[in-house]
């Protein structure tokens, strides 16, 4: 089947570990303030239709380059065309490619847990992206609420797929230290995550809000420094320290040996 | 004499001939460590540096010129001792009798010589200037005495253009390390053997070959002298390894008093100075810190190689570069790496004085190199954006493993293979020659032959491509006669004799052509053959513009529809090339090369059919256009790879840049929970391999090899 793709980066180096091709799905349900490519977000917007066997055909003549890598699939939200990214992990993974699936998450449904697990069975790892632990700050920051999200983290970890979080700390939104701990507290209660990643807040996507005619809700909000991204990393981690050593039972299961 | 010199070496051919690479794969020891034994800068150094600093400084505030010698024509006796600190340099030498002080080069051109020197407030002493207007002829003199008027439209169209006729050519390296090994004595002896070789019947090119072998001997002659002038005797072979780079470095800086070449490569010395090392460190001769002192203060002379050059020079290269490249690592043709100690302490010049983009430290790159190594480099790089890379694998199958890069891309066998620089012509503007008729866009003027113009309201591929291809068939035939008449001229007025002393009798020549434009004009030729292209034509039915109907692919892309189109390009115009004789019986070859001066030939070409408006910058070198790669670095690079190296063997290049933060996750605010330290069994944390990328850049380092 064919996915609708926004577009195609060859050389990804920070979306996953590695050198990795990045494929960028359109279309996404969520609204972040800060999202710095808006043009994915209309599920009909400028997108071509590329088929499993396109996408390999253009990473396989390039291999060389992504010996260390794989693929990753973003967005867009990357879960809004599930069936295709399964079929398109399904036909990398028989080849060994390591596949990286970045998503917010925001499209899990309970009924359909069969197929996520699918996906999940063929997702070497998952960069799940976390905007804000508090409900209603999360509702206000991406027009979206947290639950489904918090609810594919933990499916996620129940079929222990490696997870890494993604937190973006935008000044005077997102940087409360509170916060970040809960974050972390949510974290240590999964068993499956490998990495937290906080990243500084940028304002290079503005422009393209000009171009296509849209408010910017996050005007005037400075980029953040990189000192405040460590600090909330540090943070995070704390949290989760904290929970697991209130809460970590530390009996062996075959999940944790691997 | 020789025999505390030679003591502990392995003996072989080298001991026996002039042979280098012999004396290195004897004796030398591939390092497959890490870098932790690096030793820091010593207060001396940091003291000198410091000094240097303010040189620098002073240089600046002076407007990029502290003092030029308005009087001697250089040599390399022509200026008294000069240091920075006498007390403090390890190793010593400069170009003049003052640090940062300009000599005067008049043998290449005699104007451009002069205004060098009047564009930094400096006149050139009349005596002299009447002297070399009277009695010397120079190379430029020599050159534009016999152009034909064809060449000279040409040039001043600039349809070839950067042409080595009024400077010198450079790009030849001379095998210093010759100097260190066997000492002057030695090479003089060896220099006249080769002169009893060359009696027979007296043609003009067996008496050039008796004349250059007594010019060679003259200045190994006059390298002596100078480095006794800094109480130095070079006669003999180094015994150590401050002698060595002390000897290797004098014969560079012969060079560099010599020649002011558009490119001064040092060559490949990392892994021959590192036997002296090993030598040192177990006889206990020299500690770690000492020798990287030496390594320290060499480099911080060749940081301060000063060449007064005319702002228009300075314009297309993009600034004041000397190419003063020292190739590092690689692999042996017998699988052993030839990444040694030195290589690290080379390359750890960049921490100990900090980033600089001279010397051009240049890693030839293998992933077959150890993994210490690999993982330092690009530490490095990430510190300082200092370091160039080539591909090893490519050029060791024709270059062996003991080449050196002569300017940024050209692959020599060092002391075996020389070249002849050729700078480039321009095959945009060619296409638009063969669209015109012959006629310049920005001048106007008939400067190629009258073929037939295009006068269709649309441009036809195959109508294009055959005119493109008879308009190539002219400028080839033009640019390789106007280069042997160039490199005719040099080798009579300025010829590199202590550089050509460092070679062997017998060298292979490359006749280093190149283009530029290659992107421009496979996008145009991709616009007309995909899309709808429209010529502009002014009152004369001159094509100023084009207009373009419809979208097409574009190179850069990994697309073969218009990757093919340039390949075919360069291909078709190597072959037209290669139909020419050459001056000296060398070797046609090409490059796919502009570093900076694509600004100046872009600059000097009007609207072509791909878009790009008149005067608008090329890409350089294989570079794809400017922003028309939409698809990722790799997919760029991949179309580049497509480039045939067979009919441009004198080297590809694509210039990339990218900030450290897009290479990977810098560890600060990555955090990977293996590192977790808390009180917990750590049987109970999630499995962590450690292959994250927070602690790694992401460039290709595959542990697997």
């Amino acid at each position: 089947m064919n996915g609708r793709i926004h577009s195609v980066e060859t050389m990804g180096t920070v979306d996953g570990p590695g050198m990795r091709m990045v494929v960028f799905l359109q279309g996404c349900p969520m609204r972040c303030a800060y999202c710095h490519n808006p043009d994915t977000w209309d599920v009909k917007g400028d997108s071509q239709l590329m088929s499993v066997e396109d996408l390999w055909q253009q990473f396989e003549r390039n291999r060389q380059f992504y010996s260390n890598g794989g693929i990753t699939v973003s967005g867009g939200e990357a879960l809004m065309q599930i069936e295709f990214v399964t079929e398109l992990f399904t036909y990398f993974r028989e080849r060994n490619v390591h596949t990286c699936l970045d998503t917010s998450g925001i499209c899990f449904d309970p009924h359909q847990e069969v197929a996520y697990r699918q996906l999940l069975a063929v997702t070497s790892l998952v960069i799940l992206d976390i905007k804000d632990i508090d409900p209603e700050k999360h509702q206000w920051l991406t027009a979206q609420p947290i639950e489904p999200i918090l609810n594919f983290a933990r499916l996620t970890a129940e079929v222990n797929t490696p997870i890494w979080v993604r937190h973006v700390v935008v000044p005077g939104i997102t940087d409360v230290k509170e916060r970040h701990y809960r974050l972390g507290f949510f974290l240590g209660s999964l068993n499956n995550i490998q990495a937290v990643d906080c990243l500084p807040y940028h304002v290079m996507g503005v422009s393209k809000y000009k171009e296509l005619g849209l408010d910017y809700r996050l005007e005037g909000v400075p980029a953040a420094t990189k000192a405040l991204a460590t600090d909330a990393s540090k943070t995070v981690v704390e949290g989760i320290k904290a929970y697991r050593r209130h809460w970590w039972i530390p009996i062996k299961t075959e999940h944790s040996m691997s | 004499m020789q025999n505390t010199a030679w003591q502990d070496f392995n003996t072989g051919v080298w001991d026996k001939a002039v042979d280098v690479r012999d004396f290195i794969q004897r004796n030398y020891n591939p390092y497959e460590g890490d870098d932790t034994f690096l030793a820091g800068p010593t207060e001396r150094t940091t003291n000198l540096w410091n000094q240097v600093l303010k040189l620098y400084e002073e240089e600046r505030e002076k407007g990029g010129m502290i003092d030029a010698d308005t009087k001697i024509a250089t040599h390399i006796t022509a200026h008294a001792p000069g240091y920075i600190d006498k007390e403090l340099e390890t190793i010593v030498g400069l170009q003049t009798d003052k640090p940062l002080k300009r000599a005067m080069f008049p043998y290449g051109g005699l104007r451009t010589a002069k205004m060098a020197l009047q564009e930094y407030g400096y006149e050139m002493d009349p005596e002299t200037e009447e002297f070399f207007h009277l009695h010397r002829k120079t190379h430029n003199d020599g050159v534009f005495d016999v152009y034909t008027p064809e060449m000279r439209a040409a040039r001043s169209a600039h349809l070839i253009t950067g042409l080595p006729d009024a400077y010198s050519r450079g790009r030849i390296i001379g095998d210093y390390r010759r100097i260190a090994l066997y000492g002057i004595d030695y090479l003089i002896e060896d220099k006249k053997k080769q002169f009893d070789t060359t009696m027979g019947d007296m043609t003009a090119d067996l008496m050039r070959d008796r004349e250059e072998i007594k010019d060679q001997i003259r200045s190994l002659k006059e390298l002596k002298e100078m480095a006794a002038s800094y109480g130095y005797d070079i006669g003999r072979p180094a015994n150590d390894v401050k002698e060595a780079i002390q000897w290797l470095y004098f014969g560079y800086l012969g060079a560099i008093k010599e020649q002011n070449g558009a490119a001064m490569s040092i060559g490949r010395n990392s892994t021959f100075l590192d036997i002296y090392a090993e030598r040192d460190l177990k006889n206990g001769t020299y500690t770690e810190e000492q020798i990287q002192e030496f390594v320290d203060h060499f480099i911080m002379k060749l940081r301060m190689v000063r060449f007064a050059r005319i702002q228009e020079y300075n314009n297309l290269f993009t600034g004041d570069p000397v190419w003063t490249t020292e190739s590092i690592g690689g692999m042996g043709t017998d699988g052993r790496t030839l990444v040694t100690k030195t290589a690290f302490r080379v390359l750890h010049t960049l921490t100990n004085l900090g980033p600089a983009p001279e010397p051009n430290l240049t890693v030839l790159w293998s992933p077959r190199m150890p993994i210490g190594f690999r993982r330092f480099c690009a530490k490095l790089s990430i510190a300082s954006s200092s370091i160039q890379y080539e591909n090893d694998e490519l050029m060791r199958p024709n270059s062996g493993d003991d080449y050196a890069i002569a300017c940024c891309v050209s692959p020599m066998r060092v002391g075996k293979e020389m070249q002849f620089f050729g700078a480039r012509s321009n095959l945009a503007k060619c296409l638009l020659y063969a669209i015109n008729g012959g006629v310049d866009e920005k001048i106007k003027k008939q400067v190629g032959p009258k073929y037939r113009p295009i006068t269709s309201e649309y441009l036809d591929f195959d109508e294009v491509w055959e005119k493109y291809d008879d308009m190539m068939e002219w400028l080839a035939g033009v640019y390789v006669n106007a280069l042997n008449i160039i490199h005719y001229m040099h080798d009579k007025y300025a010829y590199e004799k202590l550089e050509m002393a460092l070679h062997d009798r017998k060298v292979t020549r490359w006749f280093a052509t190149g283009i530029a434009g290659l992107s421009v004009v496979a996008d145009s030729l991709s616009a007309i053959k995909f899309a709808k292209v429209k010529p502009i034509r002014d009152e004369n039915g001159i094509a100023v513009d084009f207009e373009i109907e419809g979208d097409f692919p574009k190179y850069g892309n990994d697309d073969d529809r218009v990757d093919n189109l340039a390949a075919l390009v360069v291909s078709t115009f190597m072959n037209k090339i290669r139909k020419h004789p050459t001056y000296r019986g060398s070797v046609h070859t090409m490059s796919l090369l502009t570093i900076t001066s694509n600004v100046v030939y872009g600059n000097a070409t009007g609207s072509t059919p791909d878009g790009r408006k008149a005067g608008v910058a090329f890409a350089p070198g294989a570079n794809p256009m400017h922003g028309r790669d939409t698809h990722g670095a790799i997919s760029s690079l991949a179309s580049v790879a497509k480039m045939p190296w067979r009919d441009s063997a004198d080297g590809i290049s694509n210039t990339f840049s990218i900030v450290p933060d897009a290479l990977g996750k810098s560890g600060e605010t990555f955090v990977t929970l293996g590192d977790l330290d808390i009180d917990l069994d750590p049987s109970q944390l999630p499995n962590s391999n450690g292959n994250f990328a927070c602690n790694e850049p992401n460039v290709p380092i595959d542990e697997s090899k």
